[in-house]
């Protein structure tokens, strides 16, 4: 056993904090979500000048990283700080990319903060599901076009590549028959781009005859979907577990500062047992996400239950630390104007993005019964 | 014992159904049903609606214009209320404001303010919590001096709901630095037009506006304007707390969210069926169902017993920490039930004339900001920690 990072990682992870300590807080970032693109366009060149885009992917694509450890490190940094440009869309969209031996370049170019990449897989009733596919694409004259809605598409208004699933065969539901198809932005793409509640980029996107090419083996792309969610749902989990250290943070500090019948509130045992319980699901989040992260590239039983138990984990304690860290700042907790309501917002609403608590439990215990 | 309501009580359901049926414009329960955005002028305007029927002071004594109604009656009338999607009324001038002037106030005081209250003359906002004194009420700061005919205030007020709107503010205010902190306390009422009034919004999670910080800068006013005695004021406030309960534990509003998560969970489908067959989302329905259910026996058991004339105790404070352990508890699993889109959120959404195609199905928009703006129901009115200190000093005497 070793919990250590290697010196690559370490310097990695040291960059990140040093530059973003520099650079980035959070009146910045709301600055940046208010904007047209609703992220910075320069912070996003400059992540890709230190290697940060780089590091979410391995070598054989042109990255110097792409292992769990390297996604657990790079996104518990992004979400100390709330970090808002387009690192899991570009993620979700290169480990596509980069899983079809083909499209180095266009990697190649999302690593260097060009190309913008977005998965466009959830559909308006899909839910969760990775299964649920209406989309349909069609071959016409040796061309494939795509046709459907794809709902929630995280990085999809500003991304200038659509990784989007469509169904070649079979019916909503069926796990054969997905198809994965690179689609590039045209007038048969209409994007709704919006903001989410917390601040991040999102899409309804309409393909109608929109032009695709395919990318992996027809029928055969559900393996990479499911392969490709459970890297997001490392990197989204590092995400939350940075965003509740930093919201936890917050609130010993406050509780230490603010005083109320004459003596910190910390002071009184009711907040400080809520406290240390924080502070034990915060561990167990930590080692949550590392179990899911070690067990990336395992076989798919354990890397789909380790991601289930670490999402899972995630509404649950997330919920928790939110919900604390709010009633433990008061009226101070509901304001726009203090950072941590801005650190609750965006660790709930992670719950939505990749399935849920409830969306995992019974996925950890399906697959539990495979084995 | 008779669990059943009473015929009387049952044929006054009706005629409160009847009345808002034929009443609340569909307008407005639309917008409060989709949680769109409420004017002054909506609030107003349901304000006169129960006004002209003589619905509006609920916790009123007939003399003063209000019901007279039971504990009861109250209760079905909340109840009833939030199922059509009425607004709820501004509790401030109404429910807070009143109780104490009709029994602190003097009789000019009685007679000028009340009526005024009633035809939406005055709106009031409540002026207690301070940035240094939120759970620590007594701590409060803002402070009125006496010169001749007027008090001088100066000070701050923080967390004022709807003081952006508001012509006049009800204060608790230091008159006096000896004895006990309690002690020093007076109940004043002040114009917001008087020079050295400032409001300052304060801007909320989710982007509204709608609590307030006010500035008390050499403030004249009028020592008239005192309500009951100088240093007294606590007791009025403390008065207050345990004074108002029908709404306390918020069934009516509870009730019209589990509905409403019902609904939505009907629609929402999982895996093809409604998510309200899903197991494991019917199981998070079931509980707080339960839970709810026999809050609802509480909550009557604890009005009845003071409509009989029972001594207050700390049963408010129980009504309001499991009753806002439910409400949130429903935000909560209505943010669920909508899956991923809980995540798109517009601000102009929420707004009476928005008329571009909803993201999502068109209930969808303002359910997961909803979710953190209730986060405030713990925090308000005497922090959740604070109401189980009353009930740990009060009913276990610890």
């Amino acid at each position: 056993m070793d919990f250590v990072l290697n010196d690559d990682r370490r310097m990695v992870k040291e960059t990140l904090e040093r530059f973003l300590a520099d650079h980035y807080d959070i009146e910045k970032r709301h600055g940046f979500v208010m904007s047209e693109d609703g992220f910075s366009r320069d912070m996003w060149a400059q992540f890709a000048e230190l290697g940060i885009i780089g590091a979410m992917f391995g070598e054989e694509v042109g990255g110097f990283g792409g292992e769990g450890v390297d996604l657990m490190v790079v996104f518990e940094i992004l979400g100390k700080h709330l970090v808002v440009e387009p690192f899991l869309p570009t993620l979700l969209g290169g480990i596509i990319l980069s899983q079809t031996g083909q499209h180095n370049s266009l990697i190649e170019s999302a690593i260097k903060g060009n190309a913008l990449l977005a998965l466009a897989h959830g559909e308006p009733t899909s839910r969760y599901e990775v299964n649920n596919v209406a989309a349909t694409a069609q071959q016409k004259d040796g061309n494939w076009i795509v046709n459907g809605d794809k709902s929630v598409v995280l990085g999809g208004g500003t991304a200038t590549h659509l990784l989007v699933s469509a169904r070649t065969s079979g019916t909503i539901g069926d796990e054969a028959g997905i198809s994965l198809f690179l689609v590039e932005k045209s007038d048969a793409v209409s994007v709704r781009g919006y903001a989410t509640l917390d601040g991040y980029g999102a899409a309804e996107i309409n393909l109608d005859n929109a032009a695709g090419i395919l990318l992996v083996e027809e029928g055969k792309g559900l393996a990479l979907i499911e392969k490709t969610h459970a890297a997001g749902i490392v990197a989204i989990s590092a995400e939350a577990l940075g965003a509740m250290t930093t919201a936890t943070d917050l609130t010993v500090e406050y509780s230490k500062q603010r005083k109320q019948f004459g003596v910190p509130i910390g002071k009184f045992q009711a907040l400080q047992h809520r406290m240390a319980d924080i502070l034990i699901e915060l561990e167990q989040m930590r080692s949550s996400v590392m179990n899911a992260a070690g067990n990336l590239n395992a076989d798919r039983i354990i890397r789909e239950q380790e991601a289930s138990a670490c999402k899972l984990l995630v509404g649950q304690i997330g919920r928790q630390i939110a919900e604390e860290a709010i009633q433990i700042h008061g009226g101070m907790g509901m304001t726009w104007e203090y950072s941590v309501g801005h650190f609750a917002k965006h660790i709930i609403m992670i719950d939505h993005v990749l399935g849920d608590t409830d969306y995992h439990l019974e996925r950890y215990i399906a697959f539990g019964q495979k084995t | 014992m008779d669990l059943a309501f009473s015929d009387i009580e049952n044929s006054f359901r009706q005629e409160v159904r009847g009345f808002l049926q034929e009443k609340l414009s569909s307008r407005i329960s639309e917008k409060v049903k989709l949680g769109k955005r409420l004017t002054k002028e909506d609030m107003a305007e349901w304000h006169a609606t129960l006004n002209e029927k003589g619905w509006l002071a609920v916790n009123w004594p007939v003399e003063h214009g209000g019901t007279g109604w039971t504990a009861v009656q109250k209760h079905i009338f909340d109840e009833e209320c939030w199922a059509a999607g009425a607004p709820r009324t501004v509790p401030f001038g109404l429910n807070m404001l009143a109780p104490v002037l009709m029994k602190f106030g003097s009789q000019e005081q009685q007679s000028h303010y009340l009526p005024r209250i009633l035809d939406g003359t005055d709106w009031w906002c409540q002026g207690y919590s301070e940035p240094g004194a939120g759970s620590d009420l007594a701590s409060l700061r803002t402070s009125a001096t006496r010169e001749g005919d007027h008090y001088i205030v100066n000070g701050q007020k923080t967390w004022t709901t709807l003081g952006q709107y508001a012509d006049w503010i009800f204060c608790l205010v230091r008159t006096s630095t000896e004895g006990k902190r309690q002690e020093g306390i007076s109940f004043l009422l002040i114009d917001m037009k008087t020079p050295g009034v400032t409001v300052r919004p304060i801007i909320l999670i989710d982007g509204e506006h709608e609590v307030n910080e006010i500035f008390f800068d050499d403030v004249k006013v009028p020592v008239s304007n005192l309500v009951g005695e100088e240093n007294k004021g606590w007791t009025y406030a403390k008065y207050l707390l345990t004074h108002e309960r029908t709404g306390t534990a918020n069934i009516g509003n509870s009730n019209a969210a589990l509905e409403r998560l019902k609904l939505i969970a009907n629609e929402q489908t999982k895996g093809g069926k409604p998510l309200s067959h899903d197991p494991y989302f019917a199981a998070r329905i079931a509980r707080v169902e339960i839970d709810l259910k026999a809050l609802k026996t509480t909550n009557l058991r604890i009005l009845v017993d003071a409509d009989s004339g029972a001594a207050a105790g700390p049963e408010s404070s129980m009504l309001k920490v499991k009753g806002t352990i439910i409400r949130q508890e429903l935000n909560d699993l209505t943010r669920r039930a909508l899956g991923p889109y809980a995540l798109p959120f517009s601000s102009e959404a929420m707004e009476e004339g928005y008329n571009e195609q909803s993201i999502g199905p068109d209930y969808a928009n303002a359910i997961a900001a909803k979710y953190f703006n209730n986060r405030k129901m713990s925090i308000y009115a005497g922090s959740n920690e604070i109401q189980r200190e009353i009930i740990t000093k009060t009913k276990l005497r610890l």
